[in-house]
């Protein structure tokens, strides 16, 4: 596989006359934190969901860990991890009922499924709910959970949809330091967030306005080239025309 | 495979969670089974007489008598008044009213022929014509004796004896008909409405997205969604046999492997529609007013409980696509009449192409992606 | 008042912007009504025979052209032996059969053996009374037959003349159709608000509880009337079901069966929280008992006691009293008053029951 984990050019997803995404184009490199920033509704949602197959492009063309995200949806789906945005996992089960079940639908064997739910549960600190019902837990760990989800099988690319909503700052921590080993090990993490210090942590960003990309590379390099002291600042700048 | 024992047993999970919903699956249809087999019946029994005597005579009590006593008719009012009785008709006190005129026994004597007049109430359509028939029955019984009681008259020979016999149900209990046929219908009902649901449900709450991301294939997700309704399904056909059994004795004749081998097929074809369902709509909302309306159809054009010979031909023709008609066809040919693999492939072939169809028609509808 | 105006406003507003449920809810009854009245039918018409004729001669083909002759029964088949006969019965080709012994013409009193398939009991009689009538007047044309004594009954249908199903099973089959689809309106429409929280938001708005249920209820009775005139219409344009009452009374009679099936909802969905539990409860719950208890299809005569008393407890059972009094007796209140009352009886009922199950979500 060649360096490039994801793939988009002049992507594009049209709802009648809305256009949510217009025209993107960006790549991101394998063992990449690439964080996809920009307003609510400003597009990152659908852009996402393209790039997981779960939505058609209207036009352009992404591939994902080398698959074309049109053509071969389903092979995209064998290595990639998602958390969406609105919790999508069962509340009637249980934390470790819920992982099984992914565990299982990815093929991973009997013994990796319980290796691995023993670890994650420990990394997040979850492993005295572990058979709680979902239902009865609050926001954080039902992220925690579906960040586990995520992580699971290990995929080449994970794909976080505002992973840290709504968590407390330890949590917060814990989720980037997951993230940064899930990197370490060479796995590709795009992540969207609304919280924009939570930039810094990430080798690249773009920022969406609008459906286009209104900027794209490294923090440190965006700040200088648009002369802000801050990745919020000049968000504010490039979202106010 | 693999992922659909996963996805399976999450599915039993959520089912055996649902109190509510566990209660109408299993509970439900039994007691329903146990309350409505006693209600579906056309039987006549004790129907509402009025009586007009006018002769009152010897041979007119015998008459009368022999209605009362016959356990078909019970007389509930008499007078001397043909407006009473045709009061007692319009009022619904009375199903018939049965008049005797003045001169019947001298009639009889004389003529050896008398008439009398029974007047039906046929709102209730051929109801009315299995009245008449028990009524005729009971006249010429009576005219029989009251022949042989006359002194020998010469006897023609060599009339044609008639013998009836009354196959599989000679002691015309409607319940042998019915308890498969409502067994059926409550099955089939739970199982649609419960798969009906899933997949829309599903949606509303937003976790099948997280299904749809992963690998999964479509005829994975299916089946994995089928495979506990199936078997709650076959269960809970199971049980309402043995009640149907223990409480009813409704015959077994046939093959019971024969029977819940056609189940098993029946059930696909059942369960897939509900899927089938479940991804054309949003909401739940949805897919209960279309499984509702599909069901009502299925149920009242299944033969289920008015014969399919007394449908309307074109209606009958539709019923052809209607997998309930021939699960039951098969159902009530295997226990009543003990029919054989052979007597029922036809309709037993239809249910496998149907379901086969039914399940091609689920998966491809769902989609893993919006478009 | 002013607050109950606003309400009913908005709930119009909330069915004419759902299209879809409301063509449902209109057109399913009507649709139903049509494919019912042609397929719920009890006439038995002709009947598929099977002859067992091992020696065919002048007797028994005959005999064999009178049942032909009769247009009631058609013969499918003719076999030599008794024997395959239970194969013809199994597969369903045949619902009776007529076994004749070799040599009848000379020896009559040999006897005939008519067979009936009595799964379905009622068909089994009707076949087995017909061939009976057959046979005997075959008997009766045969020249030198002594009558015995015989009493002739002559037989008046009234009513329903021509016995025809349609007219036992459209008028119950209105009402089924009607009450499931009430039950269903206002189950869905209360539920929807519980579970995307608007109740609360009405519960302790100044509108009373008695208020928010009438506020609700009166757009659906107008849906639930239209159905009631469509399915009127369709049984006397379609099926040619006589009205030889007033058909004033129906109408207004129709109105108060909205008015309770559409109370009957609201209590359903005031107990459940869940509207998917509403849903099942009123269709799993509704649908087979009405079919089979309403007196819809099975005569109320033939059911066993308690069952006659839960079906007294069904409004249905009486709006299907109401509808065959009215359509095809030709009566009015004078005859109709008991189930006239009683339905009223359970409106009132299951409105106060209701709105007491509201003041309790109020307290509680």
């Amino acid at each position: 596989m060649s360096g490039v984990a994801i793939e988009a050019h002049e992507l594009t997803r049209r709802f009648g006359a809305f256009t949510a995404v217009d025209r993107i184009t960006f790549d991101v490199r394998a063992g990449e934190v690439f964080g996809f920033l920009g307003a609510n509704g400003a597009g990152k949602t659908t852009a996402i969901r393209m790039l997981t197959g779960l939505l058609r492009p209207t036009s352009g063309r992404a591939t994902v860990a080398g698959h074309d995200v049109a053509a071969a949806t389903e092979l995209v789906k064998r290595h990639i991890g998602y958390m969406s945005q609105r919790f999508s996992l069962y509340e009637d089960l249980t934390i470790r009922e819920n992982i099984t079940l992914y565990g299982g639908i990815y093929d991973l064997s009997d013994r990796d499924i319980s290796e691995r739910t023993a670890r994650l549960l420990a990394r997040l600190g979850l492993g005295h709910a572990a058979d709680r019902f979902v239902r009865t837990l609050p926001l954080g760990w039902r992220q925690k959970l579906a960040l586990s989800v995520a992580l699971l099988h290990e995929p080449r690319v994970v794909f976080l949809d505002e992973p840290t909503s709504g968590v407390d700052p330890i949590t917060r921590r814990q989720f980037w330091e997951l993230i940064y080993e899930a990197a370490a090990r060479g796995t590709t993490v795009l992540v969207t967030t609304h919280y924009l210090d939570e930039a810094e942590y990430c080798d690249r960003v773009s920022i969406m306005v609008g459906g286009r990309i209104a900027a794209l590379g490294a923090p440190g390099d965006l700040k200088r080239q648009f002369h802000t002291r801050s990745i919020d600042d000049l968000f504010v700048q490039l979202a106010r025309p | 495979m693999r992922r659909i024992l996963f996805l399976a047993r999450a599915e039993v999970l959520h089912v055996v969670r649902d109190r509510a919903t566990l209660g109408q699956v299993l509970v439900v249809p039994i007691v329903q089974l146990l309350v409505l087999a006693n209600a579906a019946t056309f039987q006549i029994r004790d129907t509402p007489t009025y009586v007009v005597d006018l002769d009152r005579s010897r041979v007119s009590r015998g008459l009368v008598n022999r209605f009362a006593a016959s356990g078909f008719f019970r007389v509930i009012g008499e007078s001397a008044s043909a407006d009473l009785a045709n009061d007692a008709l319009l009022r619904g006190d009375a199903t018939m009213t049965l008049a005797i005129p003045h001169d019947f026994e001298s009639s009889l004597v004389r003529l050896r022929s008398a008439p009398i007049l029974l007047s039906v109430n046929a709102e209730k359509g051929s109801a009315a014509g299995i009245v008449q028939s028990y009524a005729a029955r009971i006249v010429t019984a009576y005219a029989a004796e009251l022949d042989a009681a006359r002194p020998a008259v010469r006897r023609e020979p060599a009339q044609v004896d008639v013998r009836i016999s009354s196959w599989y149900n000679p002691t015309l209990d409607y319940r042998h008909y019915m308890v498969p046929g409502i067994l059926v219908a409550l099955v089939t009902l739970i199982g649609t409405l419960l798969t009906a649901q899933n997949i829309a449900r599903e949606k509303e709450l937003g976790t099948l997205e997280q299904l749809n991301v992963t690998p999964i294939t479509r005829g994975q997700f299916i089946a994995a969604k089928m495979l506990p309704f199936w078997v709650l399904g076959l269960v809970d056909l199971a049980v309402g046999l043995v009640v149907g059994r223990v409480v009813f004795g409704i015959p077994m004749r046939g093959s019971l492997a024969l029977l819940f081998a056609s189940a098993a097929v029946y059930l696909i074809a059942a369960l897939a529609t509900g899927l089938w369902i479940s991804t054309l709509v949003e909401t739940q909302q949805q897919a209960m007013f279309v499984t509702f309306f599909i069901m009502n159809v299925y149920l009242l054009m299944s033969g289920l409980f008015t014969p399919i010979d007394s449908m309307a031909p074109w209606v009958a023709v539709v019923s052809q696509i209607n997998p309930v008609r021939h699960f039951v066809a098969v159902a009530r040919a295997v226990l009543v009449k003990g029919a054989g693999p052979a007597a029922v492939a036809r309709p037993l072939a239809i249910l496998a192409v149907f379901g086969a169809g039914m399940l091609t028609l689920a998966i491809r509808q769902y989609s893993k992606r919006t478009t | 008042m002013r607050a109950l105006a606003g309400l009913l406003r908005k709930e119009v507003y909330h069915i004419l912007r759902d299209r879809r449920t409301l063509v449902v809810i209109i057109f399913l009854p009507i649709v139903q009504v049509i494919l019912f009245g042609y397929a719920i039918r009890n006439d038995v018409s002709h009947v598929r025979l099977a002859v067992v004729d091992p020696a065919p001669d002048e007797a028994t083909l005959a005999m064999r052209g009178r049942f032909e002759g009769t247009g009631v029964f058609r013969i499918v088949a003719v076999v030599p032996r008794a024997r395959d006969l239970e194969d013809l019965f199994q597969r369903g080709e045949a619902q009776g059969a007529v076994v004749f012994e070799p040599n009848t013409a000379a020896h009559p009193d040999r006897g005939v053996l008519v067979i009936s398939d009595a799964t379905e009991p009622n068909t089994g009689s009707l076949v087995t009374a017909y061939a009976l009538s057959v046979l005997q007047t075959y008997e009766r044309d045969r020249p030198a037959t002594a009558a015995g004594v015989r009493i002739v009954p002559a037989v008046r249908m009234r009513f329903n003349p021509t016995r025809e199903s349609s007219n036992l099973f459209v008028p119950g089959l209105m009402a089924f159709i009607l009450t499931i689809v009430s039950s269903l309106m206002t189950a869905i429409s209360l539920t929807r608000e519980k579970e995307t929280g608007t109740m609360e938001a009405l519960l302790v708005s100044p509108l009373r509880p008695w208020q928010i249920i009438a506020g609700k209820v009166a757009p659906y009775i107008a849906v639930g009337f239209i159905s009631v005139v469509g399915v009127i219409a369709e049984a006397r344009l379609i099926f040619h079901v006589p009205l030889r009452g007033s058909l004033l009374l129906l109408l207004v009679e129709g109105l108060l069966f909205i008015v309770v099936s559409l109370s009957l909802g609201i209590l359903i969905s005031a107990r459940t929280s869940s509207q998917r539990v509403a849903m099942m409860g009123a269709l799993a719950g509704t649908l087979l008992p009405t079919m089979l208890l309403s007196g819809f299809i099975f005569p109320i005569e033939s059911l066993p006691a308690p069952l006659r008393a839960l079906s007294a407890a069904m409004p249905a059972r009486w709006f299907v009293l109401v509808i065959r009094g009215v359509m095809l007796k030709g009566i009015g209140l004078t005859y109709l008053w008991p189930p006239t009352l009683i339905l009223l009886a359970m409106a009132a009922a299951l409105l106060a029951a209701s709105t007491r199950a509201f003041h309790e979500r109020l307290d509680a």
